[in-house]
């Protein structure tokens, strides 16, 4: 529970003794490239295979001859949207972004960098901190918005390939009953989990106490706690936003 | 000038320091020196703000630092310029960048301006044509003369060093002392630097405070450290063989 109110007091100071607004704009651009940019090419692999093989375990458990291939493109579309594309990629953001954040904060800590930034009259938490949630907000929903169409992609690339259904079944599958709530749901999530992923992860790296051992282990925590963090909100977004 | 009055500083139950006071002048290289874990650098880390003291006050110049508001705390800051035993220049910063920093955050001050002050500074502490260089790609001795030239680009009037020569070779450790009487006398400023190096203290040690037991001990200067008549002083100061030497010898 200190933990919490340590965070929460932490968050608190995001917004306290700012530096200009520009100074706050050429941070958040450096860091969108480094959240955001430097991240395309892992989330664009991953959910390439994400959607390939979602649809190629998809057809394998639906033997019954009375269910129509197209139904494959249908559960492939809402397993992405609701699911893949926002949670799976956080917890892969957590690792790459998160793991990062928490790093270069934590020896920033240790090497005294932060020190130096407090004695000049700077507040390194909202120096520091405020651009990388800021960036994350921005970026995370346009990594979940590529992570979906490029995991329905691989699904389209596996029936384009293999035998398993027609292009055409599939993506009559991906036209039928589309609910657009399931895209504003998932663009909600990608902010909530973007936000928490970096808030999490450099809350962990700015109070690491130690040497490189600790900052290794901030890096961990960091994942660990936004991988559950992610989880929670998950349930309880689902929870308020899709159960009537 | 910067005076601290009954400044007292515990770690839950741990005291470390215990009501000491201290002034340290403008125009002077003014030093705390003690033992390893004497709370030279904690007390150093109350006078600039990094920890708060649970009793005493710090005023500098006559301005309460401990209690003044946030603005003031911030003016004072910005008057704060500071050597961290590692340096602790920013990693992903070049050296130019690096020194840059405090004018690019802290003033209004147009490009080509801000460009001038870095090189004068760099000149200043010796690092002409080093601009362009990453922290990594130079020496530990350089690495504290970029610091100490960041710690004064903003015309600071209070310098703090914490162990400059830390990781140092006696010669390069002697240039950095030197730098730094050097820069406190041509600048006026009021310098504070901890230390356990005896060679520091001789060089440059105007007002010298000594911390043990969480108190202090002694103050004075270093003709006098000598023959402060303090047990605890002359344990730390003819610790070595040669400074027992030089006693024998004087």
């Amino acid at each position: 529970m200190s933990n919490l109110g340590r965070y929460i007091l932490f968050l608190g100071k995001l917004f306290t003794n700012r530096e200009t607004f520009g100074t706050y704009v050429r941070l958040t651009l450096d860091e969108c490239i480094y959240v955001g940019i430097n991240s395309i090419v892992l989330v664009s692999i991953v959910s390439i295979f994400m959607g390939a093989v979602s649809t190629l375990q998809t057809a394998y458990n639906l033997l019954n001859p009375l269910i129509p291939d197209s139904v494959i493109g249908l559960v492939v579309r809402d397993l992405t949207i609701l699911e893949l594309a926002p949670t799976i990629t956080a917890i892969i953001f957590a690792g790459k972004v998160g793991s990062s954040i928490a790093g270069n904060l934590g020896t920033m800590r240790i090497t005294e960098q932060i020190d130096a930034l407090e004695v000049m009259g700077i507040n390194s938490v909202s120096y520091l901190v405020l651009p990388k949630i800021v960036a994350t907000l921005f970026m995370y929903p346009f990594l979940v918005i590529l992570a979906g169409s490029l995991a329905i992609a691989g699904g389209y690339l596996v029936a384009e390939l293999t035998e398993v259904l027609s292009p055409a079944n599939y993506f009559t599958g991906l036209k039928t009953e589309f609910n657009e709530f399931s895209v504003t749901f998932a663009l909600i999530k990608s902010v909530v989990f973007g936000f928490l992923v970096s808030s999490i992860s450099a809350f962990m790296g700015y109070y690491t106490k130690g040497g490189a051992l600790e900052v290794g282990q901030s890096s961990t925590r960091a994942v660990t706690v936004s991988c559950i963090a992610i989880l929670l909100s998950d349930f309880v977004l689902a929870q308020l936003l899709l159960v009537r | 000038m910067i005076e601290v009055k009954n400044l007292t500083k515990s770690f839950e139950d741990k005291t470390v320091l215990n009501d000491i006071s201290a002034t340290f002048e403008q125009g002077k290289t003014n030093l705390i020196i003690g033992a390893s874990g004497s709370g030279k650098s904690v007390m150093l880390k109350n006078i600039v703000g990094l920890f708060k003291p649970d009793s005493g006050e710090i005023l500098y110049n006559g301005r309460d630092f401990i209690n003044a508001n946030r603005d003031l705390k911030t003016e004072i800051r910005r008057e704060i310029g500071m050597l961290f035993q590692g340096g602790a220049l920013f990693d992903s910063m070049n050296v130019e960048q690096n020194v840059k920093f405090p004018l690019d955050v802290l003033t209004t001050m147009p490009e080509d301006e801000k460009l001038d002050r870095v090189n004068t500074v760099l000149k200043r502490v010796k690092l002409e044509n080093t601009n362009k260089r990453m922290p990594s790609e130079i020496s530990g001795g350089m690495q504290k003369r970029v610091g100490i030239a960041r710690a004064i680009v903003n015309s600071s009037k209070y310098l703090f060093c914490d162990e400059p020569n830390s990781g140092l070779d006696p010669q390069t450790s002697i240039k950095i002392d030197q730098l730094l009487a050097e820069i406190t006398d041509e600048y006026q400023i009021t310098t504070v630097v901890v230390t356990h190096d005896m060679n520091s203290v001789m060089e440059i040690g105007e007002y010298i405070v000594f911390i043990g037991n969480t108190k202090k001990l002694w103050e004075g200067n270093s003709d006098d450290i000598m023959h402060s008549g303090v047990q605890e002083l002359d344990d730390f100061v003819f610790a070595n063989k040669m400074m027992r030497k030089f006693r024998s010898l004087s």
